[in-house]
């Protein structure tokens, strides 16, 4: 103890010169944003000094520990409803967005050649289709040369946002599935192999010939998964990327119902069917106001200098609009004992 | 100054013969004092780790507390994990734990068994220690690297390979074959079992060779002198002799196995369906279901659910305990003291 | 077959199994390491043991705050757990064989070996972050130090229970009293068994990600401040090696290699200061 004692003291004084006034905030929540909220905590820190640590714990755990106060600000990929956001005396806000995406091992289809329906991929999961050259999918790939093989379903064995916005979609789209499996961040699969995290899913699909599963964009893109193009609401189809999973968030109505908007399957017709925000919950009376204000601060300064970072790391940010409707919302929502707003517009 | 008439104490003065005929009385007091000092002492810390340990479990007991009410015992026996329904049962869970645990144990007791004669009876004296720090090295590599490197590296080989040779050879046999029929996906129930013994060798490893080493070398040599062969006095002289500790190794072996989260979740599979014996289906364990869903869980019938089947987990550990403590017995039975 | 060469051929197919025995664990050691280090090694640099944590994309960054936590945490909870772990152990041995509370905690303690590390790290979570409002370092070192605890308590029994009666009877009747008797021949006697036990205990808390997720969290930055998140390797390798990002996972592998190190390097130390006196 005395020998890491005195490597805790050497480094520190060699290393960080920390001031004595810079805010340590915590942060706990989803998995899906926490690459961005990492760095932007790293670029705030080296131009304020104040330290944002931000953990993925999962969604549910960021929901518990912001209502158990035990951080200062919670993350959750699945929106609170508004009267659990009442209930908890919290509010939301989304930051970015994010797209899941379909990915499939089959021998000779090239990523981005097999064409999905929401319908078709739903009889998938419920184990209803159960072979690649069933009918339904060679409708959709007259050109491609699909073979007899098992579909070997892959899902998400731990609860994720990611399976939240998968099951969500599937939802919306099948009501049979809705009404057998319905959506949430873990469900009863009627079939499929359970991967530990996006890269336990990755790697199921990457080593098991003639399966499909669902990952996050960015682990479609890095791993070179085969993924799929979806047709949407508006009857195209449409590729997984940034332009796609903007196109889906334009339409999003934010105002209405403190920001409880799930993008999947939404209009328009370079809209990506399976797209998806993830949210920042924070109590509207906090209990300690001087941090709150500075995680507002954080998120500002977010907003107005990390879009080119959360591109960067295949996240797509905001639209302005919508980030004048948070402040709005900061404003008006976030306040101390007093009364007075812990927001304060530069 | 009184003179006393004893003439080995006459020229010492009174005050000194006072002190150093008081002196052993005080320091019998001063070491009842320690003694007793020190039995209070380890008798407060086994209070405090039985109150650390036992309010785990009543803690678990008091958060399990919503879903044993809702389900009571039928929980143990159905198969349905319904979260959006809030319907769940740890019947598949609890057959993964112990088939993966017995998997572990038929593989790495023998092996273990075999390692710890080899680091006591066989090895140079040199080679000894390396050898016994290499294999404890195998418990310091995280879980997490076990579950990944069990995904990534060992996996495809399996898959590929000794999956498809256990078929042809044991598949044959007409029961036996049964336990490794289904396509060799690689993952399932077979490979987490493998994967949890190569991960509790070195713990039982460790403490078998620790306990063989104890052994009184009269016991040994006594055999020896009898004319025993190595094998007949490690197996009816040291094994008899350290049964005890032996067992104690395996059940902190099979504690690890039964416990185990990180590494059986990639490997296991994750399904909540049972649908055959065969060892090469995947599956799911208690572990990794609590693990896996903790984190989203929301409070409420989920959360309970979780956490009664750690409770469970507590239970199967109940029933080894007893197994063991039976086997124990019935062994003791047949010996003397030392 | 006479019966001698019977008894021969035994003895030489149990001895070769056991040399088979210890080259089959070797070769999954020497797998698993070669997968470990050719996967880790390509992540060591200068920057690994100077820079902190760094956010994805940076190609630069390194351990040195997840060291250090690391190391905070694992010591802290081998100094909290080693001792009453210990301690225990000499009761349930000497003192409380028969007794209820020997009993009890006996029973108690072999149920909580088999306990999963999440179910140790949300007990303590209720204990200490949900009643303090804010994960800490120290939460951090109670977790670790339950999961500890049983294992050297089971070890130290399990020991101090094999020395034979003979040398305590032996020092008993040279006058010694009972914690003489405990602490100068029985636990030395046992000594290497105990230590075996405590590596066994320091291996399993180093990497342990689990209950540290909800006691300590972890830090992206710099901090030994015990009252707040610290940060430490096991959650940073789950974090880094589950990304998609090549960066992040390098150093993922890189960190295995240091616990694995860290942990060999323990145990070396461990067994050369307390080395057992030749035997006679």
């Amino acid at each position: 103890m005395k020998l890491a004692t005195r490597i805790a003291i050497a480094a520190a004084v060699g290393v960080m010169a920390q001031s004595a006034v810079a805010a340590e905030l915590t942060g706990a929540g989803a998995s899906f944003p926490a690459p961005i909220y990492n760095k932007w905590a790293d670029a705030y820190q080296k131009a304020t000094g104040n330290k944002i640590n931000y953990q993925s714990i999962g969604s549910g755990g960021g929901i518990k520990q912001i209502t158990a106060k035990t951080v200062d600000f919670g993350a959750s990929d699945a929106p609170l409803k508004p009267e659990a956001l009442e209930k908890g005396g919290m509010m939301q806000f989304p930051t970015v967005i994010g797209g899941v995406v379909p990915v499939v091992n089959v021998e000779g289809v090239q990523p981005g050649e097999l064409r999905l329906t929401g319908d078709v991929l739903a009889q998938i999961y419920l184990g209803k289709i159960a072979k690649w050259n069933a009918p339904e999918i060679v409708a959709l790939n007259p050109d491609l040369k699909l073979p007899a093989q098992d579909i070997g379903v892959v899902r998400r064995a731990d609860g994720s946002g990611t399976s939240f916005l998968f099951t969500n979609y599937l939802s919306k789209v099948s009501p049979e599935w809705k009404e057998k499996v319905g959506e949430g961040t873990a469900v009863q699969w009627p079939v499929g192999l359970g991967g530990k995290g996006n890269e336990g899913v990755s790697a199921f699909v990457q080593r098991l010939p003639g399966s499909i599963g669902y990952v996050e964009y960015a682990y479609a893109k890095q791993n070179k998964l085969s993924h799929a193009v979806m047709k949407n609401r508006d009857g195209q189809f449409v590729k997984p990327e940034e332009a796609s999973f903007k196109a889906a968030a334009a339409s999003a109505e934010w105002t209405k119902s403190a920001f409880y908007e799930i993008l999947t399957d939404q209009p328009g017709k370079n809209s990506w069917p399976i797209t998806g925000a993830t949210f920042i919950l924070m109590h509207k009376n906090p209990a300690n106001p001087q941090q709150t204000a500075e995680v507002l601060k954080f998120f500002e300064w977010a907003f107005k200098n990390g879009d080119a970072m959360a591109s960067e790391l295949d996240y797509v940010p905001l639209p302005d609009e919508t980030v004048k409707l948070i402040r709005t919302a900061w404003t008006q929502q976030i306040k101390d004992g007093s009364g007075k707003a812990l927001y304060a517009r530069k | 100054m009184t003179q006393l008439s004893n003439p080995i104490t006459a020229d010492v003065p009174l005050d000194e013969l006072r002190t150093v005929v008081r002196a052993p009385a005080q320091r019998v007091r001063r070491t009842r004092l320690s003694d007793a000092l020190f039995g209070a002492m380890v008798t407060s810390f086994a209070a405090l780790a039985l109150i650390l340990l036992a309010g785990i479990i009543v803690a678990l007991t008091i958060s399990s507390w919503p879903s044993i009410r809702e389900f009571g015992i039928e929980f143990l026996f159905s198969g349905e994990w319904n979260p959006p329904a809030d319907r769940y049962g740890a019947l598949i869970p609890i057959y993964g734990t112990v088939v993966s645990s017995l998997i572990a144990l038929i593989i790495a007791v023998p092996v273990s068994f075999g390692i710890a004669i080899f680091l006591t009876e066989l090895s140079p004296l040199w080679l000894r220690r390396p050898l016994g720090t290499a294999i404890e090295l195998l418990a310091g590599i995280p879980s997490i690297v076990f579950g990944m490197w069990g995904l990534l590296v060992f996996v495809p080989i399996f898959a590929s390979h000794i999956q498809p040779a256990l078929q042809a050879t044991l598949g044959a046999i007409p029961f036996v074959g049964a336990l490794f029929a289904g396509p060799p996906l690689g993952i399932g129930l077979l490979c987490a079992g493998i994967i949890l013994a190569i991960m509790i060798i070195p713990y039982i490893a460790s403490v078998m060779r620790d306990v063989f080493e104890v052994t009184p070398p009269m016991l040994k040599e006594s055999a020896y002198a009898l004319g025993c062969t190595t094998w007949e006095v490690v197996w009816r002289v040291v094994l008899p002799y350290t049964k005890t500790g032996v067992i104690g190794g395996i059940m902190l072996g099979l504690g690890r196995a039964l416990g185990e989260t990180m590494a059986v979740t990639f490997v296991i599979g994750n399904t909540n369906i049972l649908n055959s014996v065969s060892l090469f289906a995947p599956g799911n364990s208690i572990t990794s279901a609590l693990a896996n869903e903790f984190a989203e869980a929301e409070p409420g019938l989920h959360s309970a659910a979780l956490m009664e089947l750690g409770l469970v987990l507590f239970l199967i550990t109940m029933f080894v305990l007893a197994l063991s403590k039976w086997m124990l017995l019935r062994l003791s039975k047949h010996e003397g003291t030392v | 077959m006479s019966l001698l060469l019977q008894r021969k051929a035994t003895n030489s197919l149990a001895l070769g199994l056991s040399l088979a025995a210890m080259a089959f664990g070797l070769f999954w050691l020497a797998w698993i390491l070669w997968t470990v280090f050719s996967l880790g090694l390509g992540g060591f640099s200068v920057a690994l043991f100077t820079e902190m944590t760094p956010p994805p994309g940076n190609d630069t960054g390194g351990l040195l705050n997840a060291i250090v936590g690391s190391a905070i945490l694992v010591g802290l909870g081998t100094l909290l757990g080693t001792p009453i772990g210990i301690g225990a152990g000499i009761y349930l041995a000497e003192y409380g064989r028969y007794t209820t509370l020997g009993r009890v905690t006996r029973f108690v303690n072999d149920l909580l070996l088999s306990a999963p590390s999440i179910v140790i790290g949300l007990f303590v979570y209720a204990l200490l972050v949900a009643t303090t409002g804010r994960f800490s370092a120290y939460s951090g070192a109670v977790a670790l130090a339950l999961l500890v605890l049983p294992i050297v308590v089971r070890t130290t029994e399990n020991m101090l229970m094999l020395v034979p009666h003979s040398m305590r009877e032996a020092a008993f009747a040279l006058g010694a009293s009972k914690r003489v008797v405990i602490t100068r021949v029985t636990l030395r006697a046992a000594r290497a068994g105990v230590i075996t036990g405590v590596m066994l205990a320091v291996a399993r808390i180093a990497g342990e990600t689990a209950p540290l997720l909800f006691t300590a969290l972890s830090n992206q930055f710099w901090s030994v401040d015990l009252d707040k998140p610290i940060a430490n390797l096991p959650v940073t390798i789950f974090k880094f090696a589950m990304s998609p990002f090549e960066d992040w996972q390098r150093l993922a592998w890189a960190g295995v290699v240091l616990i694995t190190m860290g942990v060999l390097a323990l145990n070396i130390l461990a067994r050369t200061f307390f080395k057992p006196e030749k035997a006679h």
